[in-house]
């Protein structure tokens, strides 16, 4: 019994980042290099911006068994907010400063962080307390839930898709000759490194983020040690809807045109970075994301039809070697 | 002697199950007192109970006269009551030094504590550092104890600390509950091992399908083969 | 005879008996009931809606389990049969040829889904089918020289049920027959055979094992049924309705493409419907579709009056604006699951008792 739990949970596990160094090599069978460096930049990018918006999600589903089909909605509202913010600080927007336009960026960031966190705070006491302990409850109330706030997004930005444009220091691209790198994925890039790097710091260095960790492995042992893990998942729910709000700034100042429904658009890519992750472990989510993106990137360019579904198989496979995703949480 | 802890026609109910029919148990204060009893009598879902992972349906569950049943599991843990389960409840992720932080909820870990624990459980020291999941059976249920007494608590529920453990190791465990003994510690003590109970037991109750069906002294019980038979279905002999 | 017609599972209360019995005959009637081309389209859809509300309820109410990928199969039905009558020609042999080939892939994708995913938690399926769904959603709509792409495929049927046909040169009853009516009518009768068969199912072994599974997996799993088996059978049932519901919606309108059948907003609608009607109750599935297809298509009239009339308040007009018919069902659901989940039909049967 004990060796076998042990064995589950080996320190570090090869096996994974060998299948992204495979994923990331192989397609250079086909692909020119200088392409191949391009793809993987935007993959990685992308991947970012999904880690970002999935990580609340998958520690909320490792802590309490909770699983939220709404947590898209703070994606498109974290867009929106963004959208307003920026519309209102032009000045600070347009010139090609790169200061004057992070100055613009900061406020955007922080009025979709503050907002999403606090509507997410409403979020688990109004719509996922009552059912903490019904899946099939959850899935419906959370979905009933993005659908009130879509609605709600109309309702106050009007019914149709608005610009969210990228200040202009993050508008075009750097490098020379073949390879072109575009500004905006870079940044992404860097900004979610930081977070991850954050987010690890703060799951390992602090006393809060090891509690988490122990609430995802046993919430009741938790509880015998005297710490109430409601309030636990109560802050990394807001955390997580906060963070979800981010990432909805970033991926609208990607896509550049956001709409109410862009945040359920982007849940199939949550879950399946989740799922392929393991749900409930912050490093297979990171892992799972940039796999997903650098799959998505490098099929986009060989087989454009076949991008999305790509993703889909990527999820079949990994299933199908390890169908707890690729770090299984282990729970008791 | 005083009594820390008192149980009074205690039920508990799992699901549709009637677990707990009607328990009568105290803890005398500064003693280790023995619950013992097959498989299936109830004693886990007692300890439970205790620590608010089960709520009671009838009964009191009394600690220094406050009434536990209303409480949530962590406001009983915070009265000073330490509950070390039966799958230990290890944090197979987390290091040993990081199980022992989150266990020390006061303030940091006390170096003079922690040379105590360390002095009890050599092997916690030895690898501070490892995810406790690579423990083996035995030191796991040494992290799972000292995370128990690694601040002074007023109580510790122990839930079958020796089950499926060597024999060596048992002998180390019996030292240690010596030693939390004489550190003047209450302890509630579930076990299957008699010879473990017999070593370190005072007051002893014996459970039977949801009820305690003996109360005495453990020393009484070790010596009354008749008795042991009767209440446990074993005999001294086998067990030894 | 009505009795054993309904397998014995009547609707239950004078109300509810009412209401199941005035929509199905004004289902039945609506072509001398309610004139129009838009009174029938309304309900012919409702109709198609009803059966594949009812056959989602069959995994969501019966079996307990969430799936995303309903309007797949819903699309595949559709697709199947519009696909065949461009390729093969207008005639009943590519009907019936798309139908089959419809019905087998849906059996078969229902089946590898099911057989993948349902061994784990219901949560896990809810997910896995998101993706799948969504995945074929874009197949279907970047596959343009076989879907016609996000346009659609527009394709003709048999003259007898196109508008052009009369019955007779004479009103009947007043009412013109039209290839139109008479297809309306083969919709109506092939809904309620489904509906019958499916109440059927539900009252047989079948239908009560599926929903001590339900109740509680570990105790059937343990009384020797193979719950795997059960929730991969019921989900292929279930899709398999659904595709013949998808064959009719692409029928009536002669038309299919993705926003028609395999819209994320048409499961969200579904869901809807099978949530305020009653889930674990056909007959929700009745009421569910009618009241929303009626709010969606005349709710909207008295929104806009009502917009009109609360013009120059703050807010209210935008809330009340006829778009946003959706947001007070979202509420309404929302309320749905947790103070009568089991919906209309519950509420209707509670009161009665």
């Amino acid at each position: 019994m004990s060796d076998l739990s042990a064995a589950r949970t080996m320190p570090f596990d090869p096996w994974p980042p060998a299948v992204l160094a495979a994923a990331m090599l192989v397609p250079l069978v086909w692909i020119a290099p200088s392409t191949w460096l391009i793809l993987t930049v935007a993959g990685f990018a992308m991947g970012m911006m999904i880690f970002i918006m999935a990580s609340g999600l998958t520690l909320v589903f490792g802590l309490m068994g909770v699983i939220n089909f709404g947590h898209g909605a703070f994606v498109s509202l974290g867009a929106f907010l963004a959208a307003s913010v920026l519309t209102r600080m032009t000045g600070w927007t347009a010139p090609d400063a790169l200061a004057l336009n992070l100055v613009a960026v900061g406020p955007a960031l922080i009025v979709a962080v503050l907002v999403t966190g606090a509507l997410g705070w409403a979020f688990e006491r109004i719509i996922i307390r009552p059912v903490y302990d019904n899946h099939l409850k959850q899935i419906l109330v959370t979905i009933g839930g993005i659908i009130v706030v879509e609605q709600m997004i109309h309702v106050l930005w009007g019914p149709d898709q608005i610009p969210l444009p990228r200040p202009t220091a993050f508008k075009g691209s750097v490098g020379a000759g073949d390879l072109v790198f575009e500004k905006y994925r870079l940044l992404a890039c860097v900004l979610g490194v930081a977070v991850f790097a954050g987010l690890h710091a703060l799951l390992n260095r602090t006393k809060f983020g090891l509690l988490v960790r122990a609430g995802v492995e046993n919430g009741a042992m938790v509880e015998a040690l005297g710490y109430p893990i409601r309030m636990l998942f109560v802050v990394v729910f807001v955390a997580g809807s906060a963070l979800a709000g981010m990432g909805g700034v970033m991926w609208g100042l990607y896509q550049e045109i956001i709409t109410a429904g862009m945040g359920m658009e982007v849940m199939v890519l949550i879950f399946i970075v989740i799922i392929v992750g393991g749900l409930g472990s912050v490093g297979g989510c990171f892992l799972g994301a940039v796999l997903v993106g650098l799959v998505a990137n490098y099929t986009g360019f060989l087989a454009p039809k076949l991008a999305l579904a790509s993703n889909i198989l990527l999820m079949v496979v990994v299933l199908m070697w390890r169908p707890q995703g690729l770090y299984p949480v282990i729970r008791q | 002697m005083a009594e820390l802890l008192s149980l009074a026609g205690v039920h508990t109910h799992i699901g549709r199950y009637h677990i707990l029919e009607g328990v009568d148990l105290i803890a005398p204060e500064g003693e280790l007192t023995m619950l013992l009893g097959r498989n299936g009598a109830g004693k886990t879902t007692t300890l439970k109970t205790i620590i608010g992972l089960h709520r009671a349906s009838a009964g009191a569950v009394r600690f220094q006269s406050r009434d536990l049943i209303p409480l949530r599991t962590p406001e009983i843990a915070r009265l000073g009551i330490a509950y070390v389960p039966e799958d230990m409840g290890i944090f197979a992720g987390l290091t040993v030094r990081e199980n022992l932080v989150l266990a020390a909820r006061e303030r940091e870990i006390d170096d003079r504590r922690l040379k105590w624990l360390f002095g009890l459980f050599p092997p916690l020291e030895k690898f501070w550092q490892l995810r406790a999941g690579f423990l083996s059976g035995g030191q796991k249920q040494m992290l799972a104890i000292g995370r128990a007494v690694i601040e002074p608590r007023r109580l510790i529920l122990i839930d079958e600390p020796t089950k499926g453990l060597a024999p060596a190791i048992v002998g180390a465990l019996i030292e240690a509950f010596r030693e939390l003994k004489r550190a003047g510690s209450t302890i509630l003590l579930v076990e299957q091992n008699f010879h473990v109970a017999r070593s370190v037991g005072d007051g002893v109750f014996v459970m039977d399908t949801g009820r305690i069906t003996h109360a005495g002294r453990m020393a009484e019980l070790a010596e009354d083969a008749g008795l042991q038979r009767r209440l446990l279905g074993l005999s001294l002999d086998a067990h030894q | 005879m009505i009795d054993r017609l309904l397998s014995g599972d009547l609707p239950r209360g004078r109300v509810l008996s009412f209401l199941v019995l005035a929509v199905v005959l004004a289902l039945a009637l609506a072509p001398i009931l309610f004139p129009g081309q838009r009174n029938l389209d309304v309900a012919a859809r409702i109709c198609v809606f009803i059966v594949l509300v009812a056959s989602y309820d069959l995994l969501l109410g019966y079996t307990g389990i969430v799936s995303f990928a309903h309007t797949m199969f819903f699309g595949i039905g559709a697709y199947g049969v519009a696909i065949a009558s461009v390729r093969l020609g207008t005639g009943w042999d590519a009907l019936a040829i798309g139908l089959i080939a419809a019905l087998s892939l849906s059996a078969a994708l229902a089946l590898a889904i099911g057989l993948f995913s349902l061994r784990v938690r219901a949560i896990f399926f809810a997910m896995v089918t998101l993706a799948v769904a969504s995945a074929f959603q874009i197949l279907a709509s970047q596959l343009s020289w076989l879907t016609g792409g996000e346009d659609g495929l527009t394709f003709r049927i048999p003259a007898v049920l196109t508008p052009g046909f009369r019955l007779s040169e004479e009103p009947i009853l007043g009412v013109m027959i039209t290839g139109r009516t008479l297809l309306y009518w083969g919709v109506f009768l092939v809904s309620a055979s489904l509906f019958l068969v499916m109440l059927r199912m539900v009252n047989a072994p079948f239908g009560r094992v599926l929903q001590a599974i339900r109740e509680n997996d570990f105790r059937a799993e343990a009384l020797g049924y193979r719950t795997v088996v059960y929730r991969t059978s019921a989900s292929v049932l279930s899709a398999l309705i659904a595709t013949l519901a998808g064959a009719m919606m692409a029928l009536w309108l002669r038309y299919n493409g993705p926003a028609t059948t395999l819209s994320f907003s048409i499961m969200v609608d579904i869901l809807l419907m099978v949530v305020i009607g009653g889930m674990g109750s056909l007959y929700g599935a009745i009421l569910g579709a009618t009241l929303f297809i009626l709010a969606q298509n005349y709710l909207q009239d008295l929104m806009k009056q009502a917009a009109a009339a609360t013009q120059g308040v703050p807010l209210l007009p935008e809330l009340l604006h006829p778009d946003r018919w959706l947001l007070w069902l979202g509420v309404l659901f929302v309320l749905s699951v947790y103070f009568f989940p089991s919906g209309i039909v519950g509420r209707l049967r509670g009161v009665e008792r």
